[in-house]
């Protein structure tokens, strides 16, 4: 591949170590990105790939070890720092102001002149858009843009700053396989242009589509860098995972029986009053997967919370076991047989400060046995507690621990539990398995398969396209709060879902 | 011509009546809209009020006792700031408690000027700018008017340029939006929320001294009256940009004058008097929820301290 001809590395991390309080985050790691090189840095979620990047991007300061960029040895004590050194980083979250234009949010840092500051920016921007292909509308505000187009703002941002080192934070979760493709040809013109990318992710097939060289890491350790050519898919998931992983899961056909869930012309508002989810249509049934595919903010959360009773409905209905559940309250809702597996899970899924056994009969302490009268009875609640630990494998040292200290993965098998403890007829999964580590993740979506066996109907709402691909019976793909079409998973290809996630229609 | 006169009378006093509102409104907004809530504005008020008739009853110069006045508020403000911007601190709870006290410290400090007056050299007057002032009705409401009048105009207009118009505006904009993109830019965003909080003060003080110093021709307790209240309501009414509260001030100002003034003409005084406050909680009450104000475009980041997110 293109290597500029001086040989000296852009960055070289030294015996990195970062402690937060009780995690390892970085034991001792050593990292190096060339000019005119696509670097991906491959591990699970928790491995301590964003923790390593942050610290070369000055969020964190280093425990122990040191930094060189382009061969000098510097301090980075914030983003300030790293940005003069010419490292720009693109984030997992946007960091945009959503009410203003895509000028103004480089104006606020990069404008030089005080007064009408907009127009060096937007004559930069077309710049960047000759160079490499960058398509961005100075004009548009950042609340009109697709989730791909504001990641495209943010390596603006990055390259107005004068970065030579790129780093991006898992940048294809939140992209159609198509904006993934047109992000990758972005970077490879920028690799041209001689600068280091680093690309954080925890998908093989991006790094032999992108990249060069691949370090892989693994609870905060460097497990190896190689070459691309020189790497196999096996020999990666080996690496990242600490043991050989299995790609497929076994799924026999459904048999799907009575619909559980109808849901008629459902038409719900945003955060920002306008039409979130516009008049959907659809019903799951019995003993089926219904999976939701789509690029996330197209409508699904809304779509979700209208279903569980979160968020109002304003016209259209939703029915459950035949029953109105149009606009009732969650609990009326959760009483009619539906287990909701909420996505953020420490958010909405727990309260993180209450214990794990008080955690675990959140939707059910009103009632006996929980219920003694006035007071709660928390020998019977924490013998639940201990039967859930048990039988979903929690991790967990007792009952009585908060639950915020328990792992993203145990956090959600506890969510999980509990919800499939009071045996619903209709299990609502949000995400069920973002940011878990491998293990946990294949628990669940066993899990989700068994309960479907167990003549469930489940709803999947996922913003994982192989997850949804996986697991689903059936697949309705949404797109500005519409589903662009419903289709079989062995019917169509990914690329086929992928276009419909961009909104075009296609008939198998 | 007694409808004229009425009119003219109505909207001359309802200017004045606005000026503080404008004033003290004009530097809340740039203290929001860098995610800092102030509810400590009447409090700000009341201590810029007496600092600055305090002052130009001893020296007889009513620009230092505004100097004096402005600089008391600002003063209060960092206090807020400390509390909520160093301290990470509850907005609300600090506003209100700055409220309080620099009510109480203004009512015991001032106990001793009651019904003291200032001397003509040491006040702002009204005064006719020739030709200008004669012409019929508006002359007298726009041009006989005391400088401060002038001078909060001017600033209304300015300091909508400067948000709107400039680099820094929009660097203050988007703190009270999404400091985490402020951050990460390289911009601290504790020196720009600090320096807003502190502008917010200032013109608080300001306006304080307008009510002590241009006014009221003598100190009376409770000289602000809830009129830090309904900057805060103005601020909202505004959608927090400083033309619109130029014009919602002066509206707010001319219902409270008409209070005063319709009173004579055997309307209802205690309803009149209401009115102003009547606008306030509607407004208040309107803005108080959360989808309410995401949705009349509040700050996002309004009221909530910024901390970098760590582990």
């Amino acid at each position: 591949m293109t290597r500029a001809s001086n040989g000296e590395p852009l960055v070289r991390m030294e015996g990195i170590v970062k402690r937060f309080p009780g995690v390892l985050a970085n034991d001792h790691v050593d990292f190096e990105l060339l000019p005119g090189e696509i670097h991906a840095l491959l591990g699970e979620n928790g491995a301590g790939k964003t923790t390593l990047m942050n610290i070369l991007y000055g969020i964190y300061q280093p425990d122990e070890g040191q930094i060189f960029v382009k061969g000098r040895r510097v301090r980075i004590r914030s983003p300030r720092d790293a940005i003069r050194l010419g490292i720009g980083m693109v984030h997992q979250h946007f960091l945009l102001v959503d009410k203003h234009t895509v000028a103004e949010n480089l104006a606020m840092g990069y404008a030089k002149s005080f007064l009408n500051p907009l127009r060096e920016v937007k004559a930069r921007i077309r710049d960047f858009t000759e160079r490499y292909g960058i398509q961005v509308d100075p004009d548009a505000y950042i609340w009109q843009l697709s989730v791909g187009e504001q990641q495209k703002v943010e390596i603006v941002k990055a390259l107005y700053a004068g970065a030579d080192i790129l780093i991006l934070d898992e940048p294809t979760s939140v992209l159609t396989p198509q904006e993934a493709r047109d992000l990758f040809n972005v970077l490879r013109r920028m690799r041209e242009d001689g600068k280091g990318i680093v690309f954080i992710t925890h998908k093989l097939s991006e790094v032999f589509e992108v990249a060069d060289r691949v370090t892989v890491m693994r609870r905060g350790k460097v497990v190896g860098t190689l070459r691309v050519e020189e790497a196999t898919k096996e020999a990666l998931a080996r690496m990242m995972v600490g043991r050989d992983v299995v790609f497929e899961l076994e799924r026999t056909p459904g048999r799907p029986g009575e619909p559980v869930l109808e849901v008629r012309d459902l038409t719900v508002l945003g955060d920002r009053g306008r039409e979130a989810v516009r008049g959907v249509s659809f019903e799951v049934r019995e003993g089926e997967i219904f999976g939701i595919a789509g690029v996330a903010g197209n409508g699904q959360r809304e779509l979700v919370q209208a279903i569980v009773g979160l968020r109002r409905v304003k016209s259209g209905s939703v029915r459950v076991t035949g029953v109105d559940a149009t606009n009732r309250s969650p609990r009326e809702i959760a009483e009619l047989g539906v287990g909701h597996i909420p996505e953020e899970r420490l958010k909405f899924g727990i309260v993180p400060d209450m214990s794990v056994a008080e955690n675990s009969v959140l939707k059910s302490y009103y009632r006996p046995p929980y219920r003694k009268g006035l007071l709660l009875d928390y020998g019977e609640i924490r013998r639940t507690a201990e039967s859930l630990i048990n039988e979903y494998e929690i991790a967990v040292p007792s009952p009585d621990t908060r639950a915020r200290l328990l792992s993203g993965g145990n956090m959600q098998k506890l969510i999980v539990g509990r919800e499939i403890r009071r045996d619903p007829k209709l299990i609502v999964a949000s995400n069920p398995t973002f940011g878990l580590d491998v293990g946990a993740t294949e628990y669940i979506r066993k899990l989700l398969l068994r309960k479907r066996d167990e003549r469930k109907a489940i709803l999947l709402v996922s913003g994982d396209l192989d997850e949804v691909i996986q697991l689903s019976d059936r697949i309705a793909v949404m797109f500005e709060g519409r589903f662009v079409g419903i289709v079989r998973p062995e019917e169509v290809t990914r690329e086929e879902i992928g276009l419909m996630m961009s909104g075009s229609e296609v008939l198998p | 011509m007694i409808e004229a006169k009425l009119v003219e009378n109505i909207l001359w006093i309802g200017l004045r009546s606005a000026t503080p509102l404008l004033l003290a409104a004009l530097g809340e907004i740039y203290a929001e809209r860098s995610g800092i809530l102030n509810l400590g504005v009447e409090g700000m008020m009341a201590v810029g009020a007496l600092s600055s008739f305090a002052t130009a009853l001893v020296t007889g110069n009513p620009w230092l006792g505004v100097l004096i006045g402005m600089l008391s508020g600002g003063l209060l403000a960092m206090i807020h700031g400390a509390i909520s911007i160093g301290l990470k601190g509850n907005q609300v709870v600090s506003g209100l408690a700055l409220t309080m006290f620099g009510l109480g410290l203004s009512s015991v400090l001032g106990r001793v000027y009651v019904g003291n007056q200032l001397p003509v050299e040491a006040r702002f007057l009204p005064k006719p700018v020739e030709p200008l002032s004669s012409i019929p009705v508006l002359g007298r409401v726009l041009f006989d008017q005391d400088p401060l009048f002038y001078i909060s105009l001017l600033l209304a207009l300015v300091m909508w340029f400067l948000l709107y118009r400039t680099k820094y505006g929009i660097i203050i904009r988007s703190t009270g939006e999404n400091p985490a993109a402020v951050d990460a830019m390289g911009i601290s965003v504790n020196r720009v929320r600090y320096l807003s909080t502190l502008i917010g003060g200032v013109l608080a003080g300001l306006a304080g001294a307008y009510l002590s110093v241009a006014y009221n021709p003598a100190w009376i307790e409770n000289m602000t009256a809830g009129r830090g209240w309904i900057a805060l309501a103005l601020v909202i009414f505004s959608l927090w940009d400083p033309i619109r509260a130029l014009l919602g001030s002066y509206l707010f100002g001319v219902v409270e004058a008409s209070g005063y003034t319709l009173q004579a003409y055997g309307y209802s005084q205690w309803l009149l008097n209401g009115l102003p406050y009547l606008l306030t909680i509607i407004i208040l009450t309107l803005g108080a929820t959360e989808s309410m104000r995401r949705r009349m475009g509040a700050p996002a980041a309004l009221g909530r301290p910024y901390e970098r997110e760590e582990r």
